[in-house]
C-alpha cells in the first residue's frame, strides 16, 4: 500500500509572465490584464457617489475616504518605513484643529484651510514625533499610541481650543458633490502617488530603513532624516483627512483624538492586506459600511470589528488584497511528490 | 504628611496594577494590552457572584480571581500564542481583545453608579492627624504581602524559578527542559489574577466602570515603561515615582493633570531611555 503524497504548487499565469516586461505587451488582452484592476478601482470609486442611495450613504462614502487616507498612511509607515504608528488619531486631531481654528478665527474658506492645515499639521506632527524617531518596534508603537491620548487630556485639562465642547461653527464644503469628489480624488491621488513613491529611489531607502537600518547607516545615509520625511508624508495624509473631516462635520473636538481613528485604519490594513497600499482602501470600504450598518447596536460594533481584527490577524494575516493578487497572477495545482 | 501617606497609598495601588503586566511581559515578551479589560472582568465577576448568586464576599473574590486567571490563560492559549514573536500583531491582537471585552460590557449596559463592591473594613484611623480609610490601610498591607510572596514564589519554587529562567533567557530555559509555551500560559494566568486582585482591592474605592479598564491599562504601561519593561523591581520603584508625581500634581495643580503626568512619563522615558530605569533590554533592540 503506497500513500500518495501531494502538495500544492503555485505557478505564475502565462499572461503575467508575458506582461512583466513592457516590451512584451502586444495584444489588447495583455493590456487589459494590466490596466483592468486599476481601471475598475478608479472608475468604481468615481461613480460610487452617483449610485449611492440617498444623502446618508453619500456621507458614508466621504467618511470611508477619510479612513482610507489614514489607512494608506498607516500602511506606508508600517510596511515601507518600519514605523508602526498606532496614533493615527494624532494626525487627524492636529489637522482638524488647525483647519477649525483657521476657519473660525481667521475666516479662511475651506479651499485655503485644507492645504494650509495639511502642510502645517504635517510639520507640527513631524516636529513633535521627531524625538521618538530613533525608537523602533514596540517602543515606537507604544509612544505613538500615547500621543493622541495625551493631546486629548491636555486640551481637557487646560480647557483650551474650546475644551471639551470643541470648536463649533466650521464652514462646510460648498456642496456635497464637491465634498465627495474632493475626498475621493485625494484618496486616488495619494494611493497612486504612494505606489509611485515607494518605487522611486527614496522609496528604496525607506524600505532599506525598514529591513536593515544598520546597513543604511553604514552607507552614510541619515536614518532619522529619512524617517522624518516619511513621517511628514504620512502625517500630511492624516492631517488632510482630519481637515476634511472637520469641514464635513462642521465641528472639531476631542473625539478626533479618540481611539476610533487609530484602530479602524489598522483593522482595515490587516483585513485588506498589509503592504499593498490598495488593500487598506479596500479594507476601509469593507469595514466602515459594515460598522455603519451596525450603528444601531451601539458599541457592539466595536466588539464586532475587534473580533474580526483578531480573527484576521491570527488566521488570515495576509489579508484580502494579497489573496486576491495571488489568485489573479497565479494558478494552483496539485503535484505528486 | 498627607502627601506622604497618600503618595504611598497611590504608589502601591499603581504597583499592584502594573505587576501583572510586568510579569506577563517579563516572561513571555507579550505586551498584554488586554490587561485593563481583565481588571474590569474580575471586578464584574466578583460583583455578579456577590450580588447575583449571594455568595460570601471572600468566596466570590477567590472564585473571581480564578475565573480571571482562566480567561487570561485561554486568551493566551488560543490567540496570542499564534502571533508570538510578531510584536505588532501581539499588540494589535491583545488590544483588540481588550477592546472587545470592554466595549462588550459597555454595550451590555454596564455603566453608571449601580455597580459597586463593598469595602473590606469600614471606618478610618488617624495616622498623625490625617484620617485614612481602613480599606486603604488594608490595601497597603495586602500589596506588601503580595509583593513579598511573589518574590518568595519566584525565588524558591520550581514554577517560579522556571518563570525567571524564561524571563532571563528563553533558549537556555528550553534546553533545561522548561516548556516555554506552558510557562507563558502560567505567567499569563498569574498576570490576569494579579490584574483581578488589583481590581478587587481598588474597585471598592469607586464604581466599576468601563473607563477604569482604559485608565488601568495606561497606568500599568506607564509604570512598566518607566521601570523598564520586563523588570519587576523596576515596576515597583517606578510605581512609587509616578505615584508621588501624581499626588504632587493633584495637590499643586489639579486633578485633571493626573493622567497627563502618566502619559508624559511614558513619552519622556521612551525618548530618553527606552529600556527604562531598570530595563535590561539591549540598546540596539530598541533604538537606532
Amino acid at each position: 500500500m503506497n500513500i500518495e503524497e501531494r502538495r500544492k504548487e503555485r505557478v505564475d499565469r502565462g499572461i503575467k509572465v508575458r506582461t512583466d516586461g513592457i516590451y512584451a505587451i502586444m495584444s489588447l488582452r495583455e493590456l487589459s490584464y494590466l490596466t483592468m484592476p486599476r481601471l475598475v478601482l478608479i472608475v468604481g470609486l468615481l461613480i460610487l457617489p452617483l449610485v449611492m442611495p440617498g444623502m446618508y450613504w453619500q456621507r458614508v462614502i466621504s467618511i470611508v475616504c477619510i479612513y482610507s487616507l489614514l489607512a494608506i498612511s498607516f500602511d506606508f509607515l508600517a510596511h515601507f518605513v518600519g514605523l508602526v504608528c498606532l496614533g493615527g488619531a494624532f494626525f487627524i486631531g492636529i489637522g482638524g484643529y488647525i483647519a477649525a481654528i483657521l476657519n473660525t478665527s481667521f475666516g479662511f474658506p475651506p479651499i485655503f484651510t485644507i492645504p494650509i492645515s495639511t502642510l502645517l499639521g504635517a510639520a507640527i506632527c513631524t516636529v513633535l514625533l521627531l524625538p521618538c524617531l530613533p525608537l523602533r518596534g514596540v517602543y515606537f508603537a507604544i509612544v505613538s499610541l500615547m500621543y493622541p491620548l495625551l493631546m486629548a487630556r491636555i486640551i481637557e485639562a487646560l480647557n483650551i481650543l474650546g475644551g471639551t465642547d470643541g470648536i463649533v461653527g466650521v464652514d462646510s464644503f460648498a456642496n456635497r458633490w464637491i465634498e465627495q469628489y474632493f475626498v475621493l480624488l485625494m484618496v486616488l491621488l495619494s494611493l497612486f502617488g504612494m505606489r509611485r513613491l515607494v518605487n522611486l529611489d527614496i522609496g528604496l531607502v525607506f524600505r532599506a530603513v525598514k529591513d536593515n537600518d544598520q546597513a543604511v547607516r553604514a552607507s552614510g545615509i541619515s536614518i532619522t532624516f529619512y524617517k522624518a520625511i516619511a513621517v511628514f508624508i504620512a502625517s500630511a495624509m492624516g492631517c488632510l483627512s482630519g481637515a476634511c473631516l472637520v469641514h464635513i462635520y462642521m465641528w472639531s473636538g476631542i473625539s478626533q483624538f479618540a481611539l476610533d481613528f487609530s484602530i479602524i485604519p489598522i483593522a482595515a490594513t490587516v483585513i485588506g492586506g498589509a503592504g499593498t497600499l490598495v488593500g487598506p482602501v479596500l479594507g476601509c470600504f469593507i469595514l466602515v459600511p459594515i460598522s455603519e450598518l451596525l450603528r444601531d447596536f451601539g458599541t457592539l460594533r466595536i466588539v464586532f470589528y475587534s473580533l474580526i481584527l483578531v480573527a484576521f490577524i491570527v488566521f488570515r494575516s495576509e489579508g484580502v488584497m494579497v489573496y486576491g493578487q495571488r489568485k489573479y497572477h497565479q494558478f494552483e495545482r496539485w503535484v505528486k511528490i | 504628611m498627607a502627601i506622604l501617606i497618600y503618595g504611598i497609598i497611590n504608589s502601591i495601588a499603581l504597583a499592584i496594577m502594573a505587576l501583572g503586566f510586568a510579569l506577563v511581559y517579563g516572561v513571555s515578551r507579550v505586551p498584554n494590552f488586554a490587561h485593563g479589560a481583565l481588571y474590569v472582568v474580575c471586578g464584574f465577576v466578583t460583583w455578579s457572584l456577590l450580588r447575583g448568586l449571594n455568595l460570601n464576599y471572600l468566596v466570590s473574590i477567590i472564585l473571581a480571581m480564578i475565573i480571571t486567571g482562566v480567561i487570561g490563560a485561554l486568551i493566551y492559549q488560543f490567540v496570542l500564542i499564534r502571533v508570538r514573536g510578531m510584536a505588532i500583531s501581539e499588540i494589535i491582537a491583545s488590544y483588540a481583545i481588550g477592546l472587545a471585552i470592554l466595549e462588550g460590557f459597555r454595550w451590555w449596559g454596564f455603566k453608571g453608579m449601580t455597580y459597586t463592591l463593598p469595602v473590606f473594613v469600614e471606618g478610618s484611623i488617624n495616622i498623625g492627624d490625617i484620617p485614612v480609610d481602613l480599606h486603604r490601610v488594608v490595601i497597603v498591607g495586602i500589596c506588601a504581602a503580595v509583593v513579598a510572596s511573589l518574590w518568595l514564589f519566584t525565588h524558591y519554587t520550581r514554577i517560579g524559578l522556571a518563570l525567571r529562567g524564561m524571563a532571563q533567557d528563553e533558549r537556555a530555559a528550553l534546553m533545561l527542559g522548561i516548556d516555554s509555551d506552558f510557562m507563558a500560559v502560567v505567567a499569563m494566568a498569574f498576570g490576569s489574577m494579579l490584574a483581578g486582585l488589583a481590581a478587587i482591592l481598588l474597585l471598592p474605592l469607586g464604581n466599576i466602570v468601563v473607563e477604569a479598564g482604559y485608565n488601568v491599562l495606561i497606568l500599568a504601561i506607564a509604570v512598566c515603561i518607566v521601570g523598564g519593561l520586563g523588570s519587576w523591581m523596576g515596576a515597583v520603584i517606578a510605581a512609587f515615582i509616578i505615584g508621588f508625581a501624581q499626588i504632587l500634581t493633584v495637590v499643586y495643580w489639579g486633578a485633571h493633570y493626573q493622567m497627563v503626568v502618566a502619559l508624559l512619563a511614558i513619552i519622556f522615558t521612551l525618548i530618553l531611555k527606552p529600556s527604562g530605569l531598570f530595563g535590561r533590554q539591549k540598546e540596539l533592540e530598541e533604538r537606532v
